[in-house]
């Protein structure tokens, strides 16, 4: 007969504590580069003070992206980027932005420099009406005398970068507005990218594209994160997280938290920002 | 903190669904134990086999909870507490199931010593038994009241849990030792008290669980993580 220290051996009590599970590999958290320097900017249509006092950083490599209700200055803070905004009368801003040591508010600093150092893709897809190949060659010609092989190996290195090559190579005389809405919106990406600016501004890039358009668009935000630093404002916040490192909530001109888009749509610090991504409000 | 409701009516209508439906199975899980402790003190055959039979009803629960929540995650995508709600909602769901599973072990063991003369007395067994159940209770009381601080209770009263089982082990061993007749029923004792230390254990996964849902912080593990014991 079994003694009764065998009929217990496997039910007694643990004398000694198990091995404990070892900590889980978690993703690399993001890098802290900053690339733009953002202090106590404030921004004004005429009398309407729309941003206040924002403060952040965006970083380096890294896909920032601006999520918030409609009119809570998210887009108003990307257009500060590039001072897009002084196309318009009435409209300034005040503080603040740095990039590599210059503060590109203070107007001395050429715009039209600016405006390549930080390019800029719309909503609506805004192709020229030229062909494809111009459309690329047009607004590298305002900053580069490049000679024909030159340029047309810009072109299609532009064209590459924004994963349209491969569907307009036989096109490139084509006018760029008969291409189909994601396709002319990745040649506004490749115009952007072709003057090889160091940060890309995208305003809602594909809320106006399918959701193949939508995808193609994203895996290319992913793509280009390599080579440059990206902002995104975007309405989806689904897009937000799965395309961004970083994610800034704002909310009536307020940037309200700030932080590593994981842990903002995991555990986010402020209750606004949880009623916010969870659609309690918006 | 107290968020404002959804937008979205019929959200707020699933995950309260969600909700509701943990705290039922909540409810029909400890009913299960207060049915199995009941059957112990009075030898109660027939309520062990009605408890038997009974299992399904929890089992069925599990199943519309998890299928519950996948659709929701699939549907809407939610995150922060939502999301921490639905994923935490499926794994708690598998503590909820192995509690009942426990319930109905201890019925199974009942069965088995039903007839005998009771080894023990039975006292420290029913007061551990009162003590895993207190765990579940407050821990899902926790989760209905957003107290993270119920829920850390709830966890404490694990050891008290542990410190009923060590005794009642040791308790049982020695009537082993005393006679070899004594084994039959030292088994099945012994294994009744180790289901309500597993019944402990699972209640004690689901506070932790409980705390992640309410706070965003994974609190599992640890301690011995805090103590550096990662072999």
């Amino acid at each position: 007969m079994e003694s009764p220290e065998q009929i217990f051996a496997e039910n007694s009590p643990p004398l000694a504590p198990m091995p404990a599970a070892s900590l889980p590999e978690r993703k690399a958290a993001p890098v802290r580069n900053p690339k733009v320097e953002i202090r106590n900017l404030n921004f004004f249509y005429g009398k309407y003070h729309a941003l206040h006092d924002v403060d952040m950083d965006i970083h380096d490599h890294q896909v920032t992206a601006f999520i918030g209700p409609s009119g809570c200055g998210k887009s108003t803070l990307l257009r500060t980027l590039n001072r897009i905004y002084e196309l318009y009368p009435g409209q300034r801003a005040t503080g603040k932005i740095m990039i590599g040591g210059r503060n590109l508010l203070e107007r001395a600093d050429n715009v039209n420099l600016l405006r390549a150092k930080v390019g800029m893709v719309f909503q609506k897809p805004t192709p020229f009406p030229m062909s494809v190949r111009d459309n690329i060659s047009f607004g590298v010609q305002l900053y580069e005398r490049l000679s024909h092989t030159d340029m047309e190996e810009r072109v299609q290195w532009a064209l590459e970068k924004a994963a349209l090559w491969g569907e307009v190579k036989d096109k490139l005389r084509q006018d760029g507005t008969a291409l189909s809405g994601g396709q002319q919106q990745r040649l506004c990406i490749a115009r952007a990218v072709a003057v090889k600016p160091d940060v890309l501004l995208l305003d809602e890039p594909a809320s106006a594209l399918d959701p193949i358009s939508t995808q193609k668009i994203e895996q290319l935000v992913a793509d280009l994160k390599k080579d440059y630093t990206i902002a995104i404002v975007t309405h989806n916040m689904q897009q937000a997280a799965r395309v961004s490192d970083y994610t800034a909530f704002m909310y009536l001109g307020r940037l309200v938290e700030f932080g590593e888009t994981a842990k903002l749509f995991m555990k986010p610090e402020q209750q606004q920002t949880e009623e916010y991504i969870t659609g309690r409000f918006g | 903190m107290t968020l404002r409701e959804h937008t979205s009516h019929e959200f707020e209508v699933e995950l309260e669904s969600v909700r509701q439906k943990i705290f039922a199975m909540g409810r029909q899980v400890d009913e299960v134990l207060a049915s199995s402790g009941r059957a112990l003190a009075e030898n109660d055959v027939a309520l062990c086999r009605q408890i038997v039979l009974g299992d399904q009803k929890t089992d069925s629960m599990e199943l519309e909870i998890d299928h519950l929540c996948l659709e929701i995650l699939a549907r809407r995508q939610p995150v922060a507490g939502d999301l921490r709600l639905l994923t935490s909602g499926l794994k708690l769901v598998i503590d909820l199931e192995r509690v009942g599973d426990m319930g109905v072990s201890i019925a199974s063991r009942v069965l088995e010593i039903a007839q005998e003369l009771p080894l023990i007395p039975y006292d420290d067994l029913q007061r551990m038994l009162t003590t895993a159940r207190e765990m579940l209770t407050e821990t899902l009381a926790a989760l209905e009241t957003a107290d993270t601080a119920r829920a850390s209770r709830a966890i404490d009263k694990d050891e008290v849990v542990d410190a009923y089982y060590t005794q009642i082990f040791n308790d049982v061993l020695s009537r082993m030792r005393e006679s070899p007749d004594n084994i039959f029923r030292a088994t099945r004792v012994q294994s009744i008290s180790k289901y309500i230390e597993r019944i402990g254990d699972h209640a004690r996964n689901i506070a932790e669980r409980v705390i992640f849902i309410l706070t965003g912080d994974d609190i599992r593990h640890a301690r011995r993580m805090r103590s550096g014991d990662l072999s």
